[in-house]
């Protein structure tokens, strides 16, 4: 009896286990692949998982030997944000420093082109950077604080074992994958699903488990509700994996080839990758975000929801609406007009829902509206959904086909892109990774609040010269585009369109610097935090607070 | 095979999709109108403020 539980004790968890066989299986598959291919591009993405699952192993190995994978019910599970968060900041900072590169090379196009290595050009840094901020960036932010967020309102322990590790290691693979992959020139062209067949099927493998491990742990609450930032984190989780099956169904040309070739063609490959790519937009950028942000906000401001009505609202409105809006990036092509106005229709009635979270999310500081004043990250997260009002504000009105006649291919929609990238998702992002830092490393506060503050100041100058740059360049080159002579020809060639916006380039290169400087500031701030003493090193009892509180 | 045309599944599509779409988010909105949900409301909207930010789950 005795011995039996002794046994039952040391060895490791099925679920460990489990994994444990997966790395090994996989590591031998990849060592086939690598073997048997012909294909010099697929060989080196099979050395890429077969290095993976190597290191995978080992780690497992080590794991199960020190016992490290029995989980206490007692806990959250805590350990997978914490990397969750390195990861976060580790992304960010590389994929916009790939952003201030390749802005540097719209700048500077002659210093900067390297006919000799085809892996710095334009055209594959561009994938990196857009896949790096918003998957590796955005999606770690995402994945840390939803198993933050999960827990927490549903005071449950994260579902699945060491399921949630998979997920993590499982999709900086994925991260992986993809940038090396571009850098090498694997693409399938698809806009944000760029990857190849292979990539897709990893990612698809990695996304199920971290639905389920979400599910899971909904499945176990113990608070009755589901609160609703959990909602929004789930129409994410779900949607992203109904959009990323869906537009990258493809034929490999053979199992042991990078390339395939995509199911669909013509005007239905359009409309397909644009369903796709406005709802990456809409429930990558926003709907988790969203999520994000009604628990971070109400957290920090320590006040309620302003009205929980609205928010479920805010959150079926949303979802409907979103869906449908994609056609508003196919204006004035073969898609059937009718499409068109529908994607322009659903687009104009999606600004209701997204000023309603707005107001939602910024009226729930009344009452602690000084805060702004004195907290750097309340602020931050403030001026993100200010951000947030601004382009849901601007995107209704490109998508009228008018608007969109002169905004479509020009800088204008890169401003549009960014002021909801940096303001909102970026914003709302390093403010709730200023809240988490000091509880998962168990420190009263950040080390230096001064340095939030300079984060801020210098980020949000660098949003505003890259947003403003972007609007005067954009409108400039749109209207030169469409000028004539009395003759009736085009005025300028293109080349000169794009010498006229040498300056706003540089402005916006700069502003890009600003930007990706305050998540350096930020990235030290965290470190200097994280090494400093904790409270749990304090003898019990002593408190850290003043002396002068007991003797009021 | 010859009656389901293009235009009529468009026009199921187009038709039916609104129905289902509005009952859906009719039935969403009654709930969230509930007079007898606000007081859930109330508790819920300050769930954040509850929890914990140590590792230990409530029990
Ligand atoms: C009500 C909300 C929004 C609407 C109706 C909207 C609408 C639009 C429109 C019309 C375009 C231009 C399409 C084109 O001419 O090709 C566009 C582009 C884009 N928007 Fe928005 N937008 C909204 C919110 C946002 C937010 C909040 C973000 C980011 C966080 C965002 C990210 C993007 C991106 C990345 C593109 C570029 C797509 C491409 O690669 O061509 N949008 N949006
Ligand atoms: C340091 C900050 C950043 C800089 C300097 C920067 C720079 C750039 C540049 C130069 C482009 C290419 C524009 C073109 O082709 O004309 C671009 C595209 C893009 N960036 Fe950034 N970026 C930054 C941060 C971000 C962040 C944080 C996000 C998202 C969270 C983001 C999302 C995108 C997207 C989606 C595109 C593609 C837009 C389109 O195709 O319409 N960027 N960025």
């Amino acid at each position: 009896m005795t011995q039996i539980s002794i046994r039952q004790d040391e060895g490791a968890p099925l679920d460990a286990v489990l994994l444990y066989i997966f790395t090994g299986v996989g590591a031998f598959a990849a060592l086939l692949a690598a073997a048997f291919t012909q294909d010099p591009l697929f060989r080196f993405h099979a050395y890429v998982f077969l290095a993976a699952f190597v290191m995978g192993a080992a780690g497992m190995t080590a794991g199960v030997a020190y016992g490290r994978f029995k989980p206490d019910p007692g806990r959250y599970s805590d350990g997978v944000i914490r990397a969750g968060v390195i990861a976060t900041m580790f992304w960010a900072v590389v994929a916009m420093l790939v952003g201030v590169v390749i802005a540097a090379q719209l700048s500077w196009p002659n210093l900067l082109y390297f006919p000799e290595a085809g892996w710095l050009n334009f055209g594959r840094l561009r994938p990196l950077h857009t896949s790096g901020v918003i998957f590796a960036f955005g999606g770690n932010a995402l994945i840390a604080t939803s198993f933050w967020v999960v827990q927490r309102t549903c005071r449950a322990r994260l579902a699945g074992g060491v399921a949630p590790w998979f997920v993590f290691w499982g999709y900086q693979l994925f991260i992986v994958l993809a940038a090396t992959g571009y850098l090498a020139g694997i693409t399938q062209s698809k806009e944000y699903a760029e990857p190849e067949w292979y990539v897709d099927l990893w990612l698809a493998v990695v996304w199920v488990a971290y639905l389920l491990v979400f599910l899971g742990t909904i499945w176990k609450r113990k608070e009755p509700h589901i609160y609703v930032a959990n909602w929004f984190y789930l129409a994410f989780i779900i949607t992203i994996a109904i959009l990323h099956i869906v537009n990258n169904m493809a034929l490999p040309v053979g199992l042991l080839n990078h390339r395939s070739y995509s199911v669909y063609a013509g005007v239905q490959d359009a409309l397909v990758q644009w369903w796709y790519g406005h709802n990456a937009v809409g429930f990558f950028l926003t709907a988790g975000f969203l999520g994000m942000m009604y628990y971070f906000v109400p957290k920090r401001a320590e006040r309620p929801v302003y009205s929980y009505r609205l928010s479920i609202v805010h959150f079926w409105s949303l979802i409907f609406i979103y869906i449908w809006a994609g056609p508003h990036h196919l204006h004035y092509t073969a898609l059937p007009q009718w499409t068109q106005t529908l994607g322009a229709t659903f687009s104009i009635m999606l600004w209701m829902p997204s000023w309603g979270g707005m107001i939602n999310g910024l009226m729930t500081l009344s009452g602690a509206w000084d805060k702004l004043r004195t907290d750097p990250v309340i602020r931050m997260m403030v001026v993100a959904l200010a951000f947030y009002g601004m382009s849901t504000f601007e995107g209704p009105l490109m998508s009228l086909r008018e608007v969109n006649a002169l905004s479509h291919y020009t800088d204008w929609t890169i401003g549009h892109v960014h002021s909801g990238a940096l303001g909102w998702v970026g914003f709302i992002s390093f403010g709730a990774v200023y809240c988490m830092v000091p509880w998962l490393w168990k420190k009263d506060r950040l080390y230096s609040n001064q340095l939030v503050e300079w984060h801020f100041w210098i980020a949000t100058t660098g949003i505003l010269l890259y947003i403003a740059a972007m609007w005067v360049s954009g409108i400039m080159e749109g209207l030169m585009w469409r000028e004539y002579t009395p003759q009736g020809f085009l005025a300028n060639s293109f080349v000169e369109t794009v010498a006229a916006k040498h300056i706003e380039n540089i402005i916006r290169t700069l502003g890009g610097l600003m930007y990706l400087s305050g998540a350096v500031i930020m990235s030290y701030n965290l470190w200097r935090t994280v090494r400093m003493p904790g409270h749990e090193a304090q003898p019990q009892g002593a408190s850290s607070l003043p002396a002068f509180v007991a003797a009021e | 095979m010859s009656d389901l045309s293009y235009e009529a599944l468009a026009r199921f599509a187009q038709q039916g999709g609104t129905l289902y779409f509005g009952l859906l988010f009719f039935a969403g909105l009654i709930y969230a109108l509930w007079p007898r949900h606000a007081e859930d409301f109330k508790r819920l909207a300050a769930l954040p403020l509850e929890d914990s930010e140590d590792d230990h789950v409530p029990s």
